[in-house]
Order: C-alpha cells, then sequence, then structure tokens
C-alpha cells in the first residue's frame, strides 16, 4: 500500500523533472530536496556560527542537565570516568608525554563542541536535546574548564566572543616539507650500520590480547573435530530454547528495543560490566547485586530494601529511570511506550 | 608486571604447532617403513561422501582456520561500540582482503540501515539540492577499482615504543578491497556545482554522523559512492548500503552508511578533524589535515602470530606495502636488524593506492633475525624509521605512525615486536 504510494510519487516527481528544464544534472536522476528534508539534516555547524540555532543556556542549568545526561560517562565534572573522554582540564600538558586533550586544553572551536553534542550525544541516546539544552551542556563545559564563570549564560549572539585557548594551536599538514628528507630514492643497501640492539620489547609490556582457545583448534585439527569454536549462534542458544512457549515476537522487538540500551549494558555468553551492569538474570533478581559491579547507593540501597526486579518493578523502573530510584547513576531518560517496556522485558528474561 | 621471556599466547600455539609439524614430519618426510597413514591407509574422507550443495547456502571459511578472525584490544577504548577491531593479515596472503575479517571501526556502533531505508542528499552550494534513493544510484554509470583503506590510527599504540605483540594489531586497521560504485563527481554534477564551492562535508546516517569535510578538488577527483565490496554487498559493519571511498586518505574519512553531502565553501572543522584525528607535535602544536597515508610496509609473516614452525631451510618472508600517493614499485627487506638490504621479490597487481604483496625467499640457517621492510612508493618516498618519525613530530602523534617495523625472530622461530638501534 504505501509502497505503492511511493511508487506513485516517485513517479510523478520523475515526470516532472524530467520535464523540468531547470534540472542540472544530465541523468535526470533523484528528485529536488524539499526544504524540511534540508533543514531536518543539514545541521552542521561552523567556526563563524554558520549552522546555530536561535537559542541560549546557563551554567547553572548545564549542571544539571549535564549530570543527568553525560556524567556517567564524562563525570561530574566533566573529568572522564574511567576509558571514557575526560571534557576538562589538560591545560598547558600539550607539549608534554602524553598531553591531556580535553575541549579546554585542545579543542579549537567552540562550533566543533555545541555540534558534536547535538548531533552525536549523548551516546547512545543522540539528537535528543533541545538547542537550548545544547547550549547549557556547553556552557557547562566551558565553566569546569575555568573558561568561562558560574553566572555565564551561552547564547547565540554570544558564541563568537568565547576565546578557545589552543584556537592557535594548528597548522596544516606540513609533511611535504617538514618530511622532505623521507624521499630519498637511495636509501642505503649494505653495511649501514655496525651493531643492532634490542632497546624495547613488547613481550615485556605483556598487554597483547590472548587468542584463546583457537590456536590448539588450527594446530591440532585432526584431533579435535568436535572443539573448533564456533562463536555465531552462541548467545541465541539458550534465548530460544529457555523461552519456547513465549511470544517470539515481542522477543525479536524487545531486540530492537535493546539497542537503546547497548550502549551500558551487554547480555550474552560474553557479557561484561560496562558503564551498566550484565543484564543476564537481570528479571528475577534482587537489585543492586549483578557481581562486580559497583552501583549507585540508591540502587544498593534499594535493593537492601527488598526490590526484585520482577516484570512489573522493571516496567515501573524503565518508565521513569530517574524518578524511580533517587539518585542511581543511569542516565537515560526511560522508555516511554508500554509495548517497548513489555518487550525489552521479554527479551532480557531470556537471559539467564 | 613481570618480564616474560616470551608472550605467552604465541609461545603456546607455536609448542602446539611445532609438535605437530614435527609429527608430520617424521611421518611424511623422513623413511618411514610403514609410510605415511595418511597416505597408505583409506582415509574417512575418501571414503563416505561430504556435505551437498545445500548444505551452505553462504559460506564461511571451513572451521580449521576459525583463528583467521578480527581482533579487538579490550584496553583501547572505553567500549565496543565506539571503537575498532583489526583484521588478521598475519595470517592472509595476496592483497584483497575479505569483507568477512576486514576490519571495523564505529563511532557509534555498526546500524542496520536497509536499501529501502537509505537516502542520500545532496546539499549546499548545488543548483539544485538533490535526494537520491538507492536505486537511483544503480542508475549511474559505474566503475570498479581496489584500494585499501587505513585507519590514522594504524600502530599508532607503537609510537612511544613496541607494545603488542602481533602484525595484526600493530598493523591491522587496513583492509584492501575491489569496490564498484560511482564516482563522487557524477552525483555532484547531477547537482550542479555553484561558484565558491571549495569543499564538501560528507556524514553518515548513524548516530555519530561522523562528518568529515574534504576539499573539492579531491572529491572530483577518485572519490566514490561505493555500495558493493569484492563483488558482493557491502557488510553491514563496512557502511551497508553505502559508503564513501576516499584513495589513499585516512580511513575516517571513508564515511559509512552515507547519507548527505554539502557543498561548502569552507570546512565545518568537526569533532573527528580537530579534537581527534590531528597530529600534535613535540612543542604542543598539532598538524591538521593530514588526510595522506605516507607510504607504509609490515612483514605478515613470519610475526609474533604466525612464528616459523618448520624449522631451518627454505623460507618465505612476505608482507604487505601501500602508499597513499600512488603505488609500491619497490620494497626492501632486512634480516639482521639494517645491516644489510635486499630488493624483495614484489608479485601480484601494482595498483594506485591499494595494497601490494612483497615477498623474500630465504634459506634460513636457523639464526636469530631481526627483520624489517621498507616501502619505496612512485613518488620517491622511502618508509621511515621510528626514530626518523620521532625526530620531526617527537613521541604523541597518536595518528599516521609509518615507521619501519621490527621483528626479532628466535633461533626457535618465535617472533616479538621489538625496536632497535
Amino acid at each position: 500500500m504505501s509502497k505503492f504510494r511511493n511508487l506513485v510519487i516517485c513517479t510523478a516527481l520523475a515526470s516532472a523533472l524530467a520535464a523540468g528544464p531547470a534540472l542540472a544534472g544530465k541523468y535526470g536522476l533523484g528528485r529536488p530536496a524539499t526544504p524540511d528534508e534540508i533543514a531536518a539534516w543539514n545541521k552542521d555547524v561552523r567556526p563563524d556560527g554558520t549552522g546555530l540555532p536561535e537559542g541560549s543556556g546557563s551554567v547553572e542549568d548545564g549542571e544539571m542537565i549535564f549530570a543527568e545526561n553525560c556524567a556517567v560517562c564524562h563525570g561530574d565534572f566533566a573529568e572522564g570516568v574511567g576509558n571514557w573522554p575526560k571534557l576538562a582540564g589538560g591545560q598547558d600538558t600539550l607539549d608534554h608525554q602524553d598531553p591531556l586533550k580535553t575541549v579546554g586544553s585542545y579543542w579549537p572551536y567552540l562550533s566543533t563542541t555545541w555540534d558534536y553534542v547535538n548531533r552525536s550525544m549523548p551516546f547512545g541516546n543522540a539528537q535528543t536535546l533541545s538547542p537550548d539544552e545544547v547550549y547549557a551542556i556547553v556552557a557547562y563545559i566551558l565553566y569546569s574548564n575555568d573558561l568561562v564563570d558560574d553566572e555565564f549564560v551561552l547564547s547565540k549572539e554570544n558564541f563568537l566572543e568565547v576565546e578557545m585557548p589552543n584556537a592557535d594551536g594548528f597548522i596544516i599538514d606540513d609533511r611535504l616539507e617538514a618530511e622532505a628528507h623521507f624521499w630519498n630514492p637511495e636509501p642505503c643497501m649494505e653495511n649501514c650500520k655496525e651493531s643492532v640492539e634490542i632497546t624495547m620489547r613488547a613481550a615485556v609490556l605483556d598487554v597483547t590480547p590472548q587468542e584463546e582457545g583457537t590456536e590448539e583448534a588450527a594446530a591440532e585439527p585432526a584431533a579435535t573435530e568436535e572443539a573448533a569454536p564456533v562463536e555465531a549462534a552462541a548467545t541465541e542458544a539458550p534465548a530460544a530454547a529457555a523461552v519456547a512457549a513465549v511470544d517470539h515476537e515481542l522477543i525479536e522487538d524487545g531486540e530492537k528495543v535493546f539497542k537503546k540500551c547497548k550502549a551500558c549494558h551487554q547480555v550474552g555468553d560474553d557479557a561484561k560490566h560496562r558503564t551498566g551492569p550484565i543484564l543476564n538474570g537481570v528479571v528475577g533478581r534482587t537489585a543492586g547485586t549483578a557481581e562486580g559491579f559497583k552501583y549507585s547507593g540508591g540502587v544498593v540501597d534499594a535493593g537492601a530494601g527488598g526490590l526484585v526486579w520482577t516484570p512489573e518493578k522493571l516496567d515501573e523502573f524503565l518508565s521513569n529511570p530517574k524518578g524511580y530510584i533517587q539518585g542511581n547513576k543511569m542516565s537515560f531518560a526511560g522508555l516511554k511506550k508500554d509495548e517497548d517496556r513489555a518487550a525489552v522485558i521479554a527479551y532480557l528474561s531470556t537471559f539467564q | 608486571m613481570t618480564d616474560k621471556s616470551g608472550p605467552s599466547t604465541t609461545r603456546r600455539g607455536f609448542m602446539k604447532a611445532g609438535l605437530a609439524a614435527g609429527g608430520a614430519v617424521a611421518a611424511g618426510g623422513a623413511a618411514h617403513a610403514a609410510g605415511d597413514p595418511l597416505i597408505t591407509e583409506v582415509q574417512e574422507w575418501a571414503s563416505i561422501t561430504g556435505e551437498g550443495v545445500d548444505a551452505t547456502p553462504y559460506g564461511l571459511p571451513i572451521r580449521f582456520e576459525s583463528d583467521v578472525v578480527r581482533r579487538n584490544v579490550e584496553w583501547l577504548t572505553a567500549d565496543t561500540i565506539s571503537s575498532i577491531n583489526f583484521t588478521p593479515i598475519h595470517a592472509l596472503d595476496g592483497t584483497i582482503t575479505p569483507q568477512g575479517c576486514a576490519f571495523e571501526r564505529h563511532h557509534s556502533g555498526a546500524i542496520e540501515l536497509s536499501k529501502d531505508d537509505y537516502r542520500l542528499m545532496i546539499n549546499g552550494l548545488v543548483d539544485t539540492p538533490l535526494v537520491f534513493t538507492y536505486e537511483d544510484l544503480e542508475r549511474f554509470p559505474r566503475e570498479n577499482r581496489v584500494y585499501f583503506c587505513e585507519c590514522a590510527a594504524n600502530t599508532g599504540m607503537e609510537w612511544a615504543g613496541a607494545q603488542l605483540n602481533g602484525a595484526q594489531f600493530t598493523h591491522g586497521m587496513i583492509h584492501n578491497m575491489e569496490y564498484t560504485g560511482i564516482p563522487l563527481r557524477t552525483i555532484l554534477e547531477e547537482a550542479g556545482i555553484q561558484a565558491g564551492a571549495k569543499w564538501i562535508y560528507v556524514e553518515g546516517a548513524d548516530a555519530s554522523s561522523n562528518g568529515r569535510s574534504i576539499p573539492l578538488e579531491k572529491a572530483l577527483d577518485d572519490v566514490m559512492i561505493a555500495f558493493k565490496a569484492n563483488g558482493e554487498a557491502l557488510r553491514k559493519e563496512h557502511g551497508y548500503p553505502v559508503r564513501l571511498v576516499v584513495p589513499g586518505w585516512e580511513g575516517n574519512m571513508w564515511v559509512k552508511w552515507l547519507r548527505r553531502v554539502e557543498v561548502t565553501d569552507a570546512p565545518v572543522e568537526s569533532r573527528e578533524e580537530t579534537s581527534k584525528y590531528t597530529d600534535t607535535l613535540a612543542d604542543g602544536t598539532s598538524r591538521k589535515w593530514t588526510w595522506e597515508m605516507d607510504a607504509k610496509s609490515v612483514i605478515t609473516s613470519p610475526s609474533p602470530q604466525s612464528p616459523i614452525k618448520h624449522g631451518p631451510g627454505p623460507l618465505v618472508i612476505t608482507g604487505l606495502a601501500w602508499s597513499g600517493r600512488g603505488t609500491i614499485p619497490r620494497v626492501d627487506v632486512t634480516t639482521d636488524g639494517g645491516k644489510t638490504w635486499h630488493k624483495a621479490r614484489m608479485d601480484g597487481v601494482s595498483l594506485n593506492k591499494a595494497l601490494h604483496r612483497f615477498y623474500l625467499e630465504i634459506e634460513w640457517d636457523g639464526s636469530e633475525m631481526f627483520l624489517q621492510s621498507r616501502a619505496h612508493d612512485s613518488t620517491g618516498y622511502v618508509q621511515p624509521t621510528k626514530a626518523q618519525l620521532r625526530e620531526v613530530r617527537g613521541l604523541n602523534s597518536i595518528y599516521h605512525n609509518n615507521c619501519i617495523q621490527t621483528w626479532w625472530v628466535k633461533s626457535n622461530g618465535e617472533a616479538e615486536n621489538v625496536e632497535i638501534s
């Protein structure tokens, strides 16, 4: 039905285009983009402020919004959690060993920060912030870098007045000049050095991942008929067996909904704690008890108080995570649709 | 951290492999009264039947090759979604990389985007902003080109010293495929490029958008909009259904799930071209717009993950070489750490901005070796040593490390990533 409609529209457009003398192309393929379509995608912001929408946001508002949406990875003070990017600090470290590159110490243009937060953050929930929220978050990041005071309000109007410390810290690729001596058609071929000494060894550092199990399989093919590891399908199999009687469509829908959770949570045989805990066995588990995960006090207290993640409790929690357990670290707005929550809970219940 | 005299993983593999090989030599090579049972006895596979043609509608490599897979290095990134893995170059030969083991780098994970849901927009300084469907793209004249795609961070972990023990990990952020697609020029001309246009800005449909600015001159030269690789549809992880191909330039610019090309008069200076993919020099200033990939090579075997298992005698040394500026007419190989160099034998096709394969066949006497390779590209550039690079760039560049790599091959055939004087 809708396909047919599209076809009609396409055909209509195509004939309109074919007839239109203004069309530049020699193939006459494609159709003109509408102003609304261009507005929806053409969102990049340039150093001169081109592309910035109207709006403003204060450091004060930014602190709250940042805590809700960003702090779980970037830390309350933009100092970074674990291996996640640090957004503040690092001033005057660029000429040190292992410089700390942050918005304050490295980024040359403020537009880049606004543009990136607006289009690509929060990680796992991108393109959900309003322009005012983005202005506020960027104001807070500036504040965290001691570049503005706590009264500061960032707006489209004063955007270009903010000075970025490393604005002049970049040069355009100069390899052709600075490395001209690498163009050397006749390098030494014989008697090039007297002696060769080892100055550093990777095995001493020992940071290379182990190749579990696979080498045995390769080395002794004849003896290990059954042992060859096949990784695919492994995560799917227990799920299918455990829920044979359950609504497969709902579980499939839940797998799709779970994409929103994947930035922080893992399930399946190889699951590990990430920003959030492993969710294998979460349905029916006492809150805050996944081994080895550092929960917020709020979640631990809730578990100690007897909270068990039944499907009903998970449903309540997922409809409003922040409101359900005060002080929990999960910076996720929640799933507003009843069917999304039902689906994702059904999906999670397949992982024991 | 204690000093383990060798990497446990490779040593274990080596020991096992050595045992197996030794057994085979005794049975198959040396005089053995009864003969090799693999020959003298009827084997099961020579008697019963194998699988039918309906068993595998789309095949994966046979299970004996199950160790030839992409691997990632967990401590490199905060999570595995905005992360990278590595092509098992130590176990491949020839020049074309199979899609299924070609490295992946995502900034917000590999998304699933169908051809039906695919749209490509051209906007900005054009006569007519246009929208194309996937079907539209297949109606333009297309071409086939082989190019390497290398992440600017390939070998980046080795700036400060020898760190990762394996060619897959030190040099595996690279792949080489035959792309089918249309020149970007065709599409831009279809929309009509306006006066004042100097750059394009390209972005993907994924949550990161991963936008990059590219000079119009390059865009009109050899940039492609690709939808097939090695003859079949792009894999999800490589941008299905459509990705950009930016020959010779850093992989980050090869935007996957390409959804928009904006023609502009100035660069956007997005996150991935300011805060990342810029190269900080010793004095704290940073190079930007370092798009071209310098000439580089690496010996893929022997190497830490591909030790010598057969003992002294004929040995094939092989590796890959490439340049973002042209072809590789010559690679030199040394077995003594650079005292003496030998011209390697180039074999296979030599294509512009594509991987080249080289070989040096030697009679190995079983003594230790310091193996290195040195690429020469068609512009006369010669791959520098790490010391030469550090002299110009310091230790903090992260990206564009194209230094000469050293493998220390010990007399037992094991190899280790080392730095030498």
